[in-house]
């Protein structure tokens, strides 16, 4: 996607870019005109506009976590904190047991990770890869799933979780996300990228169906692996009304279930801005983090999900 | 797992021997293996998948419908068995169900104002990203679709803040010039456009992203060509980029319709549904008469009744959006 600008052979500026900024190419203006200039100004100033707009609460939320009580209730509000202190950090660690939600939320969402990378992935090699019988039909099952909205499954997987005595488990988070349609979709679509040949050699030197999955489909499929832990991870780790309904033991909450129950239970939060700030901090953290050092593979892993 | 790593070379001569005859309709290159091979290992490797699709997603789909007809209760979540069942009972109740037509018509209000918002914009942040500039398009993009990768409860937060009339931010500027900042989560006709706002922040990254992803497929000596035969940018944009982003359009206005109709998380996590119900949406009304009060029986109605209309509304909107391109 992002590669599209140096594989098109015209050895213009960008792919799609109105006006060539740098060398000169045969066709377009050689030079961009005052008037082109000033579009692109204008241009990047809408869009720093746009982008202070979208991560303003961003910038809040990181630097009110470092702020005492006075800045973060003085009007008009204070952006820069003037004196930096952590104490926020220390009160919230006192009253709301951070590394158990954090270690909740983490084992749920490595888990449900897992299981999607092996049951998306053999289905979608299947799909892709196989010919059998029924293979249409559970290709038109895996996108009718897509389309079904999860709040209409709640009540009755509710009653089926109580029934298996599954509510305050770990299992009980983890089965109903353990296999999800729009991985295999993605999986899919990137094992078909597979050439056949290579499969073939394999069958005739005579490996297994599941060896040839396992060790020649997989590895070549990495990226695609990539893309799916990612978007995986990030939903487990945000997900919030089944873990919500799922939970009832304060010691089985995850993290943003934590931290809701705590910032609507005014005995505890005190109503202090700074405590929720800093949960706020703790559970965006890790994701903005990943997020941005793989962020390539999230805007491929949509596109791929979205367009094909 | 170590048995895989054996090429399992013992059992291959089992099923292929040299001589096995390619399948019928010979297929030439594929047919070295017995296709009951292929059709065995291709259901062994839809099994998992399909075990969980069923309990965990067919049977709550079917277990939901047939509630709606009943008049499960708390007590039914240890003896499902024994509700009772009542035909059209709850389905004729929600249609007299005052709070419930006005979760409807809020969540209508929610879609109708929010979906062309959030797709206009987006298409405009990503026409912007491709065309505009050829610098820092990682650092923007990133920049966009930070709200995208954040748990509700974080904005949630952050965005309480923001609004709350007496030391918010909104509040601390308005007063920096003058003017008292209104009351927008506590004020029955600012809460909904609050949350739309909101709503739009949040999800403008995606769209965004498909967008991209779009303008990128369309190839570039298209653009070429107009802009040689003398397209303006604006006409350039309307002949050549609008028709061409039309599947996207189409995908991303059906996915966007299809969340928006869903929309439970903002409204719960900021208003409860509050002031006076103006934030009150379908899905939250469900959540509420399910756990809260659990009518379960009633609330599988209400689940129902809105997936008839997510399907009519997607279909429709598959059907009209679609003809346009002809």
């Amino acid at each position: 996607m992002s590669a599209a600008p140096t594989t098109t052979p015209p050895p213009t500026a960008p792919a799609g870019t109105n006006e060539p900024a740098g060398p000169v190419s045969s066709a377009g203006p050689a030079r961009p005109t005052p008037a082109a200039r000033l579009r692109k100004a204008a241009v990047y100033a809408l869009l720093s506009l746009g982008l202070l707009l979208m991560v303003a609460p961003f910038l809040w939320m990181g630097l009110s976590a470092f702020k005492t009580d006075r800045e973060l209730n003085a009007s008009p509000p204070v952006w820069i904190p003037t004196e930096w202190t952590t104490e926020h950090f220390g009160e919230l660690l006192d009253k709301l047991d951070v590394p158990l939600y954090f270690l909740n939320s983490l084992t749920v969402a490595v888990l449900v990770t897992l299981c999607n990378l092996v049951f998306c992935s053999m289905l979608g090699y299947a799909l892709a890869k196989l010919r059998f019988g029924g293979k249409n039909k559970i290709f038109a099952l895996v996108l009718a799933a897509l389309m079904v909205p999860g709040n209409l499954m709640l009540l009755p997987l509710f009653v089926l979780m109580s029934k298996l005595q599954l509510i305050d488990s770990y299992a009980g988070l983890v089965l109903p996300f353990a296999a999800q349609a729009f991985g295999v979709f993605l999986m899919r679509q990137f094992m078909q990228s597979i050439p056949d040949e290579l499969l073939e050699a394999a069958r005739i030197d005579g490996a297994r169906e599941w060896y040839i999955f396992w060790r020649i489909a997989m590895p070549l499929v990495k990226p695609a692996l990539a893309t799916l832990s990612i978007l995986i991870f990030l939903g487990s780790w945000n997900n919030f009304v089944w873990p919500l309904i799922a939970t009832n033991d304060p010691g089985k909450y995850t993290l943003p279930v934590a931290l809701a129950t705590f910032a609507t239970d005014p005995n505890q939060s005190d109503g202090s801005n700074g405590m929720l700030m800093v949960g706020s901090l703790l559970i965006i953290l890790p994701v903005l983090l990943v997020f941005m050092v793989l962020q390539r593979h999230f805007t491929q892993g949509l596109a791929t999900t979205g367009l094909k | 797992m170590s048995t895989t790593t054996e090429p399992a070379a013992h059992a291959a001569p089992v099923k292929t021997g040299p001589g096995a005859p390619p399948p019928p309709g010979g297929a030439g290159r594929r047919g070295l293996r017995p296709v009951a091979v292929q059709h065995r290992a291709g259901w062994l490797f839809s099994t998992p998948f399909l075990v969980l699709f069923a309990v965990f997603m067919a049977l709550p789909i079917v277990a939901t419908l047939v509630m709606s007809f009943t008049d499960f209760g708390l007590r039914n979540v240890t003896d499902p068995f024994s509700a009772e069942f009542i035909g059209f009972e709850n389905y004729t109740k929600l249609m007299d169900d005052e709070k419930f037509l006005t979760s409807l018509f809020n969540t209508a209000y929610f879609v109708v104002v929010g979906v062309p918002l959030t797709v206009g914009v987006g298409l405009f942040v990503a026409v912007l990203l491709n065309n505009g500039i050829d610098r820092a398009r990682t650092f923007f993009r990133v920049g966009f679709y930070a709200p995208v990768v954040t748990s509700i409860v974080a904005i949630a937060v952050v965005w309480r803040f923001v609004l709350d009339p007496s030391d918010g931010l909104i509040a601390g500027l308005a007063s920096e010039v003058g003017l008292t900042s209104p009351d927008f989560l506590g004020s029955e006709a600012l809460a909904m456009p609050s949350l739309i706002v909101m709503a739009v922040w949040r999800n403008l990254g995606t769209v965004m992203v498909l967008f991209i992803a779009g303008l990128q497929a369309i190839p570039p000596d298209i653009r070429e060509a107009a802009r040689l035969d003398g397209a303006s940018t604006w006409q350039e944009f309307r002949r050549i980029t609008v028709p061409l982003l039309r599947p996207t359009m189409l995908y991303t206005t059906v996915i966007t319709t299809i969340g928006y109709l869903n929309v439970f998380e903002e409204p719960f996590v900021m208003t409860q549904g509050g002031p006076s119900n103006s934030t009150l949406t379908v899905s939250l009304s469900m959540y509420r008469e399910g756990f809260n009060f659990f009518h379960m029986g009633y609330a599988s109605a209400m689940a129902y009744v809105l997936f008839v209309v997510i399907m009519a509304i997607t279909v429709l909107q598959l059907r009209l959006l679609k003809d346009n391109t002809k």
